[in-house]
C-alpha cells in the first residue's frame, strides 16, 4: 500500500512543493531537484529489497531440509525435485520478462505525448501481468492437487510464501496499472504527468527483478544434488575453518 | 514535472533509451532466460558443478539489466543509484549472514547433520 | 486524480489555525500531527509506567502475591511493548513532525496526508495492542516474542495474535512517516541548506528514518511467518516440522538492534541541540557527529547476534559478533566527547533541558560500559536474562531516550506552546528522575551478577535478594513521581505559564525565527541559509554566538502576504482509510463469521475493513491535494 499512497498522495510535480510557496519566495520546487514521490518510490524499493531479501533468506535457510527430513525417515509430502514444473514457470518468466518491456513501452510513448500508444502497452502489461498471476494460480492449484499444501511440509510452507507475497505484490502492481489505465481513459494522464507512470513503471520493474532472483533460486537450481547453493557455502565456510 | 527549475534532473532523463534499444534489451533478456532453461537440460553441467554458478551469473546479469535500463538507473539521478544499491548490498550481506548462521547451526546441531 | 486532470489551484488559503475537534480530526499540517503524536504517546508511556510500578510491586518482597505468574508475563510483555512501540517510538516521531520541518525551513513535509495516515494507523495499533486486556489476551511472550514461546501449542489464546497484528500495524505507520520523514529531508529544505549545514536533530530524523525503512521489513517478514505458523498451521518455528526456532531470533533481532538506536538516535539529535545552546557554543565536530550518526547506523545492522551469544552459535559467529558490537561503540563514544567538547569552556545555563540533556550524556556512558561488558560473549553467559541486561538497557533507553526526549520537551515546549515550562518545577522534575532513576536501576546490575534471572515473577527469601528489590522498588515510585511533576508543570504551565518570545534560549537553528506559536504556514518568507546555526548568524555575525555582540540585525526581508501562501487541504481520508485498516486488523482477533470464497476463510471484518481502506485510498488520490 506505501508506495500506492505515496504515488497518489500528490498530483503536481514537485511533491506538494507547492505548498514551499515557491512561486513567491522563487526558490526551486525541490531541494534535489527530483520529484518527491519518486524518491518515496525509491525509498520503498530500497526497504522492500530487505522484506523480499528477509523472505529469500527463510526460504534459502529452508531449502534442502523436507529431503533431510526424509533422510531422517521423517519426511512427509512432495519434494521439490518432484513437483517444480521448470518449462511451465520458464513460460511465466518469460510473460513477466515481456511486461517489463511493454512497461517501459508505455512510459515511452507518454513521454512522447503518445495517449494512445500509453494505453495500449498499459493495457498490454496488465494483461501479462494477469496472465502470470493466472499462472501462478493454475500451479498452486496443481500442487495442492499432488499434495502439496502451504501446511503440508517445510517446502510447501516456504514456497507458498515466498512466491505468494511476490504473486501479491503482482496483484498490487496489475490493480495500479488498471487504474492509471482507467485515468488514461477518462483523459487523465498527460504528457507532463509522465511520471505517475515511471513512478509504476518503477515498482513494476522491481517486481520483474524479484522474480528473476525467485527463479533461479527457487526452480532452477537443483535440490536432489549436493551442489545446492547453501551447501556450497557450507562448504567453503567449512575450507576456511568456519563451519 | 513543474517547470524549468528541474532542469538538473531534466538533463538525464533525456538521455533515456529509444524503444529500439528497449525491444533489444527484451530480446537479450529473453535469450538470457532460455539459455538458463537449456543449461538445466544439459547433464553435463549438473555433473561438472557449473550449473549453480553459471545460473548465479546469468540471473545477476538479468537483474542488471533490468535495473540499469528499465528502471533508467544507469541513466538517472545519481541519488536513485545509491538509495538502490546501497540497500541491495546490504539486504545481501544480511542475508549471507542469515543463510551461514543458520546453517552452520544445523551442521553442528540438526539430528544427523548434513552430507558435506 | 482530479486535480491531475486540470491542475487547479485551489482557493481559500488556510492562514489562521482551525479551530474544534474536527479539524484536528481533518488536519494534515505537521505542527498538529507532531502534537498528536506527542500527546498520544505521552499517555502511552503513563500506561506502561503503570504496567511497570505493578511489576515492581510485585517484586518488591520474596514470594509476593500481588498478581499471578501469568499476569506477570502480560505485563512485563506488554511494558516493553507499550513503551518501546507505542511511547518512545512515537514521541521521537513528534519532534521529528513537529521540529525538523521548522528546522529545514518548509512549510510542511514532503506528504501531508501520509503524515495524518501514519499517525492514524498507529493510533489504531495502539489501540489493538491494548484492546487485548479486554479480551483477556494480552501479549505474553515478551516483547521480543521469542520462539516456541508463540507458537499455538504453548499459546493457545488470542494472546500473541493482538502482539503480532498490533506489531504489523504499528509498523504500517512506522515506516509510512519514515518514507515520508526520509523524502522530507532530501527534497524540502530551504535554498541554502545544504546537508552540511542542516542541524543535527534533522540529520539524525533522517538516518533514523533509514534505519526505520531497512530495519522493520525484517521484522515484518518474521512476523507475517508467525502469522501463518499460528493462522494456518505451517511449521516455520519448529523444530518437528523442519522450522527453526532461531530463524524468529535472528530475524527480531536483524530488527531488533537497529531498532535501540532507532530509539536513542533521536535522543542525541536533541541534545546535539541543546548542549550547544546552553553552553552559547556551536557543536564541537558537527560533521564528526554526523559521520558517527551514520557510521551507528550502518554498523548497527551487524551486531544483531550479540542477543543470541548463549545459543550456540560456535565460536566464529560469537567472535564477530562481538568484534562488530565493540566497534559501534566507537561512533557512540565520539559523540560524547563530541558533546563534553561542545561544553567545554562554554558559558553553560543550567536550565532543565541543558540538566535533561547532560543527564543523558552521563547516564548513556552507563548504560554503554555494561553494554560493552556483555559485548564479550563469555561475560554475557554471565548476564546473558538476568537484571544485569535489564539494568544496562534501561540505562540507554531511559537515561538516554527518555531523558533526551525530556529535554526536548522542556527546550522546544515554548515553541509548540508559546509558554515557558516552569524552571522550579522542572528541577524538580529533573533531579527527582534522577535520583528516582538511579535509585531503580543501579541495584539492578548487583542483583544481575547475583543471579537474579529476568521474567521471572517472583524469588525465593534466601536469595538474598530482598533488600535491593525492596530499594528498587522504592526508586520506581520516586520515578513515577517525577512525571506527576512533570503534568503538574505542564497543566500550570498552560494555564498561566510565563509567555515565551519568538527565541526564549537564544537558540541557533531557524525554528526560533518564527513566532512562538509558528503560524500554519510557518514561515512568512522562506528564510536563505547561508550558514550552519543560522540563526546565531543571523543575530552575531563573525562575532560567535558567546561574544553577546549583536550583529545590526539584517534588513527584514520582503513579507509575503501569508495569505497567498499555499497549504495543503484538510482531509479525513487519511483517518477513514486508517479506520477501515483497524477494522480489517480486529477482524483477524476477535470472533466475527467467517466468510468463505473459494479456498479462502475470512473472517467478514477483514474484507470488510479492506475496503474502507482501500476506497478510502482512492478518495484521497482523487481529492485535490490543494
Ligand atoms: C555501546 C553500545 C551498546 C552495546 C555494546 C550494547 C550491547 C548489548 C548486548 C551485547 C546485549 C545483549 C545482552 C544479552 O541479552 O545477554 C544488549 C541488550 C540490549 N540492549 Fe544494548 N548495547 C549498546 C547500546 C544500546 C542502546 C543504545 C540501546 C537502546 C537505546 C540498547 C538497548 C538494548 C536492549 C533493549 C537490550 C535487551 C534486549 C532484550 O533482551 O530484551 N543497547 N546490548
Ligand atoms: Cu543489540
Amino acid at each position: 500500500m506505501a508506495q500506492a499512497v505515496a504515488t497518489l498522495e500528490t498530483a503536481h510535480g514537485g511533491g506538494e512543493s507547492h505548498i514551499g510557496g515557491a512561486d513567491h519566495s522563487g526558490h526551486p520546487p525541490t531541494s534535489t531537484g527530483l520529484d518527491s514521490r519518486k524518491i518515496a518510490m525509491w525509498a520503498f524499493l530500497a526497504s522492500d529489497c530487505m522484506f523480499f531479501g528477509s523472505l529469500i533468506a527463510m526460504y534459502m535457510i529452508y531449502r534442502g531440509e523436507a529431503e533431510r527430513l526424509y533422510q531422517a525417515g521423517q519426511g512427509i509430502g512432495p519434494l521439490p525435485h518432484e513437483i517444480l514444473d521448470i518449462p511451465y514457470t520458464s513460460i511465466s518468466a518469460f510473460v513477466l520478462l515481456m511486461s517489463s518491456l511493454t512497461m517501459v513501452l508505455a512510459l515511452a510513448s507518454i513521454q512522447k505525448g503518445n495517449v494512445r500508444g500509453l494505453r495500449i502497452w498499459l493495457g498490454a502489461t496488465a494483461l501479462l501481468g494477469a496472465v502470470f498471476l493466472g499462472g501462478q494460480f493454475f500451479e498452486f492449484t496443481e500442487f495442492k492437487h499432488e499434495g502439496l499444501g502451504l501446511t503440508t511440509n517445510i517446502f510447501g510452507s516456504s514456497f507458498f510464501t515466498l512466491t505468494g507475497f511476490h504473486g501479491a505484490h503482482v496483484t498490487i502492481g496489475v490493480i495500479w496499472l488498471m487504474s492509471l489505465l482507467i485515468m488514461s481513459l477518462r483523459g487523465g494522464v498527460r504528457k507532463d504527468q509522465a511520471l505517475n507512470v515511471e513512478i509504476a513503471g518503477l515498482y513494476w520493474h522491481f517486481v520483474d527483478i524479484v522474480w528473476i532472483v525467485i527463479f533461479t533460486l527457487v526452480y532452477l537450481i537443483p535440490y536432489d544434488e549436493i551442489s545446492t547453493i547453501t551447501h556450497e557455502a557450507e562448504g567453503a565456510l567449512r575450507q576456511i575453518g568456519l563451519g | 514535472m513543474t517547470h524549468g527549475a528541474l532542469a538538473a534532473a531534466d538533463h538525464g532523463e533525456h538521455e533515456h533509451p529509444s524503444e529500439q534499444k528497449y525491444i533489444k534489451i527484451a530480446i537479450i533478456l529473453t535469450i538470457i532466460t532460455a539459455i538458463e532453461v537449456a543449461i538445466y537440460y544439459i547433464d553435463w553441467m549438473h555433473d561438472s558443478g557449473a550449473l549453480v554458478p553459471a545460473l548465479f551469473i546469468l540471473s545477476i546479469g538479468k537483474f542488471l539489466t533490468v535495473i540499469g535500463y528499465y528502471m533508467h538507473l544507469k541513466f538517472d539521478s545519481p541519488l536513485f543509484r545509491y538509495m538502490f544499491i546501497a540497500a541491495l548490498v546490504g539486504s545481501l550481506a544480511v542475508i549471507g549472514a542469515l543463510i551461514a548462521l543458520l546453517r552452520v547451526h544445523t551442521i553442528d546441531f540438526g539430528p544427523g547433520g548434513f552430507i558435506s | 486524480m482530479a486535480s491531475i486532470a486540470q491542475p487547479q489551484v485551489m482557493a481559500q488559503p488556510i492562514t489562521k489555525p482551525a479551530t474544534g475537534l474536527w479539524s484536528w480530526l481533518t488536519t494534515v499540517d505537521h505542527k498538529r500531527i507532531g502534537i498528536m503524536y506527542g500527546v498520544t504517546a505521552f499517555l502511552f508511556l503513563l500506561l506502561g509506567g503503570v504496567e511497570a510500578l505493578i511489576i515492581r510491586t510485585q517484586l518488591a518482597r520474596p514470594n509476593l502475591d500481588v498478581v499471578s505468574a501469568a499476569r506477570y508475563n502480560e505485563l512485563f510483555t506488554m511494558h516493553g511493548t507499550t513503551m518501546i512501540f507505542l511511547a518512545l517510538m512515537p514521541m521521537s516521531v513528534a519532534f521529528f513532525n513537529y521540529v525538523m520541518p521548522l528546522q529545514i525551513g518548509a512549510r510542511d513535509v514532503a506528504f501531508p496526508r501520509l503524515n495524518a495516515y501514519s499517525y492514524w494507523i498507529f493510533l489504531g495499533g495502539g489501540i489493538i495492542l491494548n484492546l487485548s486486556w479486554f479480551f483477556h489476551a494480552a501479549p505474553n511472550a515478551g516483547w521480543y516474542g521469542y520462539a516456541p514461546l508463540t507458537s499455538t501449542s504453548w499459546n493457545p489464546g488470542r494472546n500473541v495474535d493482538f502482539w503480532l497484528i498490533g506489531l504489523q500495524v504499528l509498523g504500517v505507520a512506522s515506516m509510512l512517516a519514515a518514507f515520508n520523514m526520509i523524502v522530507t529531508v532530501i527534497n524540502m529544505r530551504a535554498p541554502g541548506m545544504t546537508m552540511m549545514r542542516m542541524p543535527i536533530f534533522s540529520w539524525t530524523t533522517l538516518i533514523v528514518s533509514i534505519l526505520l525503512v531497512m530495519a522493520f521489513p525484517a521484522i515484518t517478514a518474521a512476523l507475517i511467518l508467525l502469522a501463518f505458523d499460528r493462522y494456518a498451521g505451517t511449521g516455520f518455528y519448529e523444530y518437528a516440522a523442519g522450522g527453526d526456532p532461531l530463524l524468529w531470533q535472528h530475524l527480531f533481532w536483524v530488527f531488533g538492534h537497529p531498532e535501540v538506536y532507532i530509539l536513542v538516535l533521536p535522543a542525541f539529535g536533541i541534545v546535539s541541540e541543546i548542549i550547544p545552546v546552553f553552553s552559547r557554543k556551536p557543536l564541537f565536530g558537527y560533521s564528526v557527529m554526523v559521520y558517527a550518526t551514520c557510521a551507528i547506523a550502518f554498523l548497527g545492522f551487524g551486531v544483531w547476534a550479540h542477543h543470541m551469544f548463549t545459543v550456540g552459535m560456535g565460536p566464529t559467529a560469537n567472535a564477530v559478533f562481538a568484534g562488530s558490537t565493540m566497534l559501534i561503540a566507537i561512533p557512540t563514544g565520539v559523540k560524547i566527547f563530541n558533546w563534553l567538547g561542545t561544553m567545554v569552556k562554554g558559558s553553560l545555563r543550567f536550565t532543565t533541558a541543558m540538566l535533561f540533556a547532560v543527564g543523558l550524556v552521563s547516564q548513556f556512558v552507563i548504560g554503554g560500559l555494561s553494554g560493552v561488558m556483555h559485548a564479550s560473549p563469555p561475560v554475557d553467559s554471565q548476564q546473558n536474562d538476568t537484571y544485569f541486561i535489564i539494568a544496562h538497557f534501561h540505562y540507554v533507553l531511559f537515561g538516554g531516550t527518555v531523558f533526551g526526549l525530556m529535554a526536548g520537551t522542556y527546550f522546544w515546549f515554548p515553541k509548540i506552546t508559546g509558554r515557558l515550562l516552569d524552571e522550579r518545577l522542572g528541577k524538580w522534575n529533573f533531579w527527582m528522575a534522577f535520583v528516582g532513576f538511579n535509585a531503580t536501576f543501579f541495584p539492578m546490575h548487583f542483583v544481575g551478577l547475583a543471579g537474579m534471572p529476568r521474567r521471572y515473577f517472583t524469588y525465593s527469601e534466601d536469595s538474598g535478594w530482598g533488600p535491593w528489590n525492596l530499594f528498587i522498588t522504592i526508586g520506581a515510585f520516586v520515578l513515577a513521581t517525577s512525571f506527576l511533576v512533570f503534568i503538574i508543570n505542564v497543566v500550570k504551565t498552560l494555564r498561566n505559564g510565563e509567555v515565551a518570545s519568538d527565541d526564549p534560549w537564544d537558540a541557533a537553528t531557524i525554528e526560533w525565527a518564527t513566532s512562538s506559536p509558528p503560524p500554519v504556514y510557518n514561515f512568512a518568507s522562506i528564510p536563505e541559509i547561508t550558514h550552519r546555526d543560522q540563526l546565531w548568524w543571523d543575530k552575531y555575525g563573525d562575532h560567535g554566538a558567546g561574544s553577546g555582540v549583536e550583529r545590526k540585525a539584517p534588513a527584514p526581508k520582503e513579507q509575503v502576504d501569508p495569505s497567498s501562501i499555499h497549504l495543503p487541504n484538510p482531509s479525513y481520508f487519511p483517518l477513514v482509510s486508517a479506520f477501515g485498516f483497524f477494522i480489517l486488523a480486529l477482524g483477524m482477533l476477535i470472533d466475527n463469521p467467517v466468510l468463505t470464497i473459494g479456498l479462502l476463510h475470512l473472517p467478514i471484518l477483514v474484507p470488510i475493513g479492506g475496503l474502507i481502506m482501500v476506497v478510502a485510498i482512492y478518495a484521497w488520490a482523487f481529492e485535490p491535494a490543494g
